[in-house]
């Protein structure tokens, strides 16, 4: 299980200053998949940062499994992103000079868990789940802007984590890729027990949730 | 990253290439003096003098006496060479010795033409020993010498000034007296001062025509260790209460210009490899800046601070590696070829090509220099990379 609660954050300074988090909760389960909606700049994505411990909150506690993670050192919270968290970001974020087989390798050979061997042998089976396995070779400028996010969705199931966050994964996509790579992260996801959060402003994905939350101004609203 | 890998490649061979040319004009300089004047020259006997002052204490029974150095008195030359000789012999360091008398004179050649001179009187064998005379000779032979008492090896220049060849007569002048003597051979050790004026002659004709019947001027000797000559010349000087001079002392003033040539070579010839340093550091930099979102899926993924910069300390490490790689073999090449350039050099030492020193200390000195730009070149860039927050690349990406 992965939560925060009373979560604060602030962005920016001085006079920009802005209170972008004013003390949320939330509580993702395995085999769940939650949608956060909401108007833009309402605090979505530094949610979904904060619960991915790529940004710290400045105040209140976040949970990964049983551990309280708040106030974990960089190099434990960059182990815990190895180990128990995937990203899919609404641009791939592909590494261009890697093929779709090497992007998909990278977070387990920082894992440092399988051989070589068994690291290709994931690769190409994570990349068949997402329908991929015969353009494994190509580089991300070869292929389709749903190629490429599919492939995202394959390199953030890698090291199996138990939470895979989501930010907009749909967003740059047509209605078909849309509802292909949603399809497929949640299928994988309930199949491997994970739990998802992700971030859209497609009503239509959100629907299709099993949670939905509606957040405004830096919170949760019924 | 093409340019930074050039200008370290030309920096480390121009750093191999300039160091050899200097380094090779040392080393000539050095083997042409050590082939002249030896390793040490032992001169002029001294004598401390001593300033005592002792009181007795009043029932006798204390005292106390205090010596102090004052000064030295120098006795000119060595006056008993035979026991000095047997002394050195004890030395186990020591490898030649060369008992020599020296006096100046006025030489006259052909055509009445005249011009001073130092006679250097010596016994061949024992010279041959402790100096490079043999590989001197540039006209006549030494067996013509050998077997002629009154026979003379005169320096090119002196040779050239008088007039002279091997055959022909020269007349000396000293204490109002004029003695003709045979030209037995012509040597050149390209050292100017000393090819005009240096005479070597047979030690007894020597003594004969200096008026100096008894002593010697100086002993050359030859050491086995050459860098240890001045530690020699102090324990012989100790010993033998003779002054003894070493190589390095001698030349004190040619061993520091050198020093300072290569000193300066190197910091002129670094500069390359700075300003290639400073490229690198642009483009790490550039390359950091455009490819941060990249550094921060990277993070996202659990990739370390030290993985990214280990990134781009690798780059670095590559460009080193390459670098000095071709830089060593550039600088090799440049040196073999510089080695073969034809050049006429005379004053200091004489050499009709580019003397080359090939020490592998160069090239570890040139990939050292490249090491430290380079490490400094790739260190902020790696530490910058570092340091970036993913979560603040992405959000500001994302939105």
């Amino acid at each position: 299980m992965v939560g925060c609660r009373d979560v604060e954050r602030y962005l920016g300074e001085g006079e920009g200053r802005v209170h972008v988090l004013r003390g949320v909760a939330l509580e993702a389960r395995r085999g769940q998949v939650s949608a956060i909606v909401g108007p833009s700049g309402c605090g979505k994505s530094t949610l979904l940062y904060l619960l991915g411990l790529l940004d710290r909150p400045d105040g209140g506690s976040i949970r990964i499994g049983q551990q309280d993670v708040l106030n974990a050192s960089d190099e434990e919270r960059t182990a815990i992103r190895c180990q128990k968290i995937g990203f899919v970001f609404q641009f791939h974020f592909l590494l261009p000079e890697f093929s779709a087989l090497e992007n998909v390798i990278l977070p387990m050979r920082k894992l440092g868990h399988l051989s070589t061997d068994a690291m290709r042998d994931r690769a190409h089976s994570l990349l068949d789940g997402v329908g991929l396995s015969d353009k494994d070779h190509r580089l991300p400028s070869q292929l389709s802007g749903g190629e490429q996010q599919r492939v995202a969705v394959a390199r953030s199931l890698a090291n199996s984590p138990s939470l895979i966050l989501a930010d907009e994964p749909t967003g740059n996509l047509d209605v078909t890729n849309s509802n292909l790579v949603f399809d497929l992260l949640t299928r994988l996801a309930k199949e491997n027990g994970q739990a998802v959060v992700l971030v859209t402003h497609n009503p239509d994905i959100a629907e299709r949730c099993d949670r939905r939350l509606l957040m405004s101004d830096g919170r949760f609203v019924d | 990253m093409a340019m930074s890998l050039t200008g370290i490649v030309f920096g480390v061979g121009f750093f191999v290439v300039t160091q050899a040319q200097t380094s090779g004009f040392e080393s000539f300089f050095i083997r042409t003096i050590l082939g002249t004047n030896g390793a040490i020259r032992i001169e002029d006997r001294f004598q401390d003098t001593l300033r005592s002052m002792a009181a007795a204490g009043q029932t006798g029974g204390s005292g106390f006496l205090i010596s102090q150095h004052e000064s030295r008195n120098y006795i000119p030359g060595v006056q008993e060479p035979g026991m000095i000789r047997a002394e050195l012999e004890q030395f186990p360091s020591v490898v030649a010795i060369s008992e020599v008398i020296k006096g100046n004179v006025l030489a006259v050649g052909v055509g009445q033409r005249s011009d001073p001179a130092r006679i250097l009187g010596i016994n061949l064998d024992d010279h041959l020993n402790a100096s490079d005379l043999e590989e001197q000779i540039v006209r006549g032979d030494l067996e013509a010498f050998r077997s002629n008492p009154n026979g003379v090896i005169l320096g090119l220049t002196l040779a050239y000034r008088l007039s002279v060849d091997p055959g022909d007569s020269v007349v000396f002048e000293t204490h109002g007296e004029r003695r003709r003597y045979r030209v037995s051979a012509v040597y050149e050790t390209g050292v100017t001062d000393i090819d005009r004026v240096w005479v070597y002659m047979h030690m007894t004709a020597a003594r004969s025509l200096l008026r100096k019947p008894h002593g010697v001027s100086y002993i050359q000797i030859n050491v086995t260790d050459r860098e240890r000559a001045p530690a020699e010349a102090r324990h012989i000087e100790m010993v033998l209460q003779h002054n003894a001079i070493s190589w390095q002392e001698r030349e004190k003033v040619w061993l520091e210009v050198f020093r300072a040539l290569r000193i300066s070579s190197a910091i002129t010839v670094s500069s390359i490899i700075l300003i290639s340093g400073l490229g690198m550091f642009n483009t790490l930099a550039m390359v950091v800046m455009e490819k941060t979102k990249e550094i921060s899926i990277l993070r996202s993924m659990g990739y370390t601070r030290r993985d990214i910069s280990s990134i781009f300390l690798w780059q670095g490490m590559l460009v080193l590696m390459a670098g000095s790689v071709l830089g060593a073999l550039l600088g090799a090449g440049l040196t073999y070829g510089v080695s073969n350039l034809p050049i006429r050099i005379r004053g200091i030492f004489s050499t009709d090509s580019f003397p080359v020193d090939w020490s592998l200390w160069h090239y570890v000195a040139a990939i050292l220099t490249a090491v430290v730009v380079v490490m400094f070149a790739s260190l902020i860039p790696a530490r910058r990379a570092a340091r970036l927050e993913p979560g603040d690349v992405i959000r500001g990406t994302a939105q």
